[in-house]
């Protein structure tokens, strides 16, 4: 069995899938939601990559980085959020948070 | 042209009144602090219109002598595009001829006010309405424009508003005023959409530059239809003409406008204002000979006025409600005049019942004084003995108005009976039968209240509501201390002077005027007539030998024998037999109960078109209104904004997970329209 393009793209697929899921299944911690998040970048970058490899165009790897490197910051920042929303209110339980309703 | 005729001197004429109305109006007023008194402001208004009718005499001379014309536009209000808004002075024999009547009909009115409004609070307001309404007459008659015209118009409209409710205290003055200006307004609608159309088509509102045009008028239709766009403007004009001329169906505020002062109508309703209509329409004389079907429709609609009214004339007991009847009936002998398009015969008629029936109302109002206030004709009677100046002016100016040979009334409304005999046009021969019904018609009418009045057993103490508690139909009483059978009494100087000078030429104006109006060249280019399709003017004119022999000629004529006719009906049935006219009451009493209630029209007029109005404003206001625009659109659309948001608000759970739900769910959505589409 070799691999192909489509069992990439099904890992990517599978990966965005999971994080999906466990986006709204989770109504528990927002630090899993944070790592769902981040679960969807790297499907995204799995695609980036499997297609730059089998077109053989660099630019998709270059792409990859530059998500990584995003990725890291938005990382740094939402977990900053997250220490000042439990300093605030002492959980961070998703359920709880609702404040964005208008 | 002659030197006399300069713009300073027409100025003049018109401006002369209107600075004894202010005047009067400002400083003789509460308005302006009574700072005048009675005697100088009734000297200004009187110094004022004596000055207009001295110069009117002398431009009357010049026209009708020296053959002087004036047209000229002497000030330039504005300039909107092509359209000229001017102020502007036309003089021709016709406008020479109306400012002299209107100014000397003004000026005895004005001398007799003196005398008739002596103990009435609104004495300097009355005198300042009366200029006014000189000022604004003269306006009219001397425009060269129709704008100027048109503000003339509504000008006099407004006077007469002003003074039918002179009485501000009654209601019923109140309800006649409101009327005649309501009434007004139906007609200055036609009106100014006649001089619309004449604006759009020719582009001007000079006179001269539309008669210039009419011609190609007559070939353009009205669009969307197939009529003739000239019988169009013609019928719109000759509306504003019927609501101010008072013809059939517009005329029922004439006769409730009687609740005004006697002066006033003398002076607004009989003699000048009411005649702007027939002015108007002879000055129109260009645009009207274009169409038949508008003579036609003017010709029938005096008939009716003509002879209908005149009905209404034999039963009422108000004695200036007769003389208001009589004018509407001669008004419409006017009209018809118009229609077969004897146009000088019209204004003819127009000059000499000015004369005879200012006349007559001012008698009827110093009879008025003489009785104390009553009005009701069945309560006086005998009246000759007391009041001998009054008697005799009365029986001159009844003479004239029922066209007695050599006065001057029965110049002019023979030369009408005669023209309508000669004109072809259709509605003719109704209009011929009308004219010679109301001879006989006016005659009884006009003798029946001559001999109720002044002669016959004394009946001035029998009336049961003595004076003063007859609230309708009588003027406030200023003086109720006067003894219920007090004798009448004549009047002092001031009013029966205008009495006499009124008389004159109710007698002898027709005998001199006649040849040179109809028949000479007075009204040389004010007037046109074409004379291949409408030839009474040229049929009478071979028939004329001059005033006596038309005179002489008369006593063969049917109309004379009418009139007689009619006189000696009224004497026997009011002199001689005084117990017919109840047995005929009796016996015709359907017929009575029609007429007494002025053929319905009052009634159909409150009842029908105006509870229909307002029901239709009802409904607007509910359904449209408040249903429609403030139900649906304005309180629907928040209620609909309200409960859409309402719907949408429930999205915003401010659930982090519901957002990114949505976000992902949109992005499912779009890429799979970019990718299947």
């Amino acid at each position: 069995m070799t691999l192909t393009l489509g069992h990439f793209l099904s890992l990517g697929a599978m990966l965005f899938a999971l994080a999906v899921v466990g986006i709204f299944l989770n109504r528990k911690n927002l630090i899993i939601l944070l790592m769902a998040i981040e679960l969807m970048l790297l499907a995204v970058n799995i695609n980036f990559v499997a297609f730059s490899y089998y077109l053989g165009d660099m630019r998709g790897q270059i792409f990859v980085f530059f998500i990584l490197t995003v990725a890291a910051a938005e990382s740094a920042i939402g977990l900053a959020i997250l220490v000042q929303l439990f300093r605030n209110k002492s959980n961070i339980d998703v359920d709880e948070l609702n404040m964005l309703k208008g | 042209m002659s030197q006399t005729l300069s713009a300073s001197t027409l100025l003049t004429v018109a401006v002369a009144p209107l600075v004894g109305a202010l005047v009067a109006g400002v400083f003789g007023t509460a308005f302006g602090g009574n700072r005048i008194g009675r005697r100088l402001s009734h000297s200004l208004t009187i110094a004022g219109v004596a000055l207009a009718f001295v110069l009117s005499a002398m431009t009357l001379w010049s026209v009708a002598i020296d053959g002087a014309r004036f047209n000229q536009t002497i000030y330039t209000w504005m300039v909107v595009g092509g359209l000229k808004m001017e102020i502007g002075f036309l003089v021709d024999g016709l406008t020479a001829m109306m400012m002299c009547v209107v100014t000397f009909v003004s000026l005895m009115v004005h001398i007799y006010t003196v005398g008739y409004m002596e103990e009435d609070d609104g004495y300097n307001r009355f005198f300042a309405y009366i200029s006014l309404f000189t000022f604004s007459m003269l306006m009219l008659v001397m425009s060269n424009n129709m704008l100027q015209l048109f503000f003339g118009w509504e000008a006099v409209g407004l006077v007469s508003y002003l003074l039918i409710g002179f009485w501000f205290n009654k209601p019923s003055a109140i309800f006649a005023n409101l009327k005649a200006f309501v009434v007004n307004r139906v007609g200055d609608f036609g009106f100014i959409l006649g001089i619309a159309l004449v604006l759009a088509y020719t582009g001007t509102l000079n006179y001269t530059e539309v008669f210039a045009r009419a011609g190609n008028l007559a070939t353009l239709g009205f669009p969307g239809t197939d009529w003739m766009l000239i019988t169009v403007i013609c019928i719109c004009l000759f509306i504003g003409a019927m609501g101010k001329s008072a013809q059939f169906p517009l005329h029922v505020w004439l006769p409730d406008s009687m609740e005004g002062p006697t002066p006033i109508s003398a002076l607004i309703h009989a003699a000048t204002m009411v005649t702007a209509g027939i002015f108007m329409v002879a000055r129109m004389s260009p645009l009207f000979e274009l169409s038949d079907t508008a003579l036609s429709f003017v010709m029938v609609i005096g008939a009716i006025t003509a002879l209908f009214m005149g009905f209404l004339g034999i039963i009422q007991n108000d004695i200036k409600r007769v003389v208001a009847y009589s004018t509407l009936s001669q008004l419409g002998y006017m009209t018809v005049a118009l229609g077969a398009s004897a146009y000088s015969v019209a204004v003819f008629h127009l000059m000499t019942h000015a004369f005879f029936k200012a006349l007559l109302f001012l008698a009827a109002g110093s009879v008025i004084i003489g009785m104390h206030h009553n009005q009701d004709i069945r309560w006086m009677g005998g009246v000759r003995k007391y009041m001998p100046i009054t008697w005799i002016t009365s029986l001159l100016g009844s003479l004239a108005l029922i066209g007695t040979p050599f006065f001057a009334g029965f110049y002019s409304k023979d030369s009408i009976i005669e023209a309508v005999h000669e004109s072809h046009l259709w509605g003719s021969g109704f209009a011929y039968f009308a004219v010679l019904a109301g001879v006989f018609i006016t005659a009884f009418y006009s003798f029946r209240m001559y001999f109720l009045v002044f002669h016959g057993k004394e009946r001035y103490d029998q009336n049961p509501d003595a004076h003063g508690h007859h609230a309708d139909d009588e003027e406030p009483d200023p003086h109720a201390h006067h003894d219920d059978h007090a004798k009448p009494h004549e009047s002092p100087w001031v009013i029966w002077v205008p009495l006499v000078l009124l008389a004159i030429p109710s007698v002898v104006i027709g005998f001199m005027t006649i040849s040179p109006m109809l028949y000479g060249d007075f009204f040389k280019g004010a007037i046109v007539i074409d004379g291949e399709k409408h030839h009474a003017m040229e049929e009478l004119a071979q028939a004329f030998h001059g005033a006596a022999a038309m005179g002489v000629h008369a006593f063969t004529a049917a109309p004379f024998w009418l009139a007689l006719a009619g006189v000696l009906l009224s004497y026997l049935m009011y002199l001689v037999f005084p117990a017919w006219p109840a047995a005929i009451k009796r016996t015709f009493s359907p017929i009575y109960v029609l007429l007494e209630n002025k053929y319905y029209m009052d009634w159909f007029n409150e009842n029908v078109l105006a509870r229909g109005t307002l029901l239709l404003g009802t409904g607007l206001w509910k359904g449209g209104d408040q249903a429609l625009i403030d139900g649906l659109l304005v309180n629907g659309s928040w209620r609909a904004a309200g409960w859409i948001s309402g719907v949408v608000r429930r999205f915003q759970s401010g659930y982090l997970y519901h957002y990114a739900l949505s976000m992902i769910l949109g992005i499912f959505v779009l890429m799979t329209y970019f990718v299947w589409r």
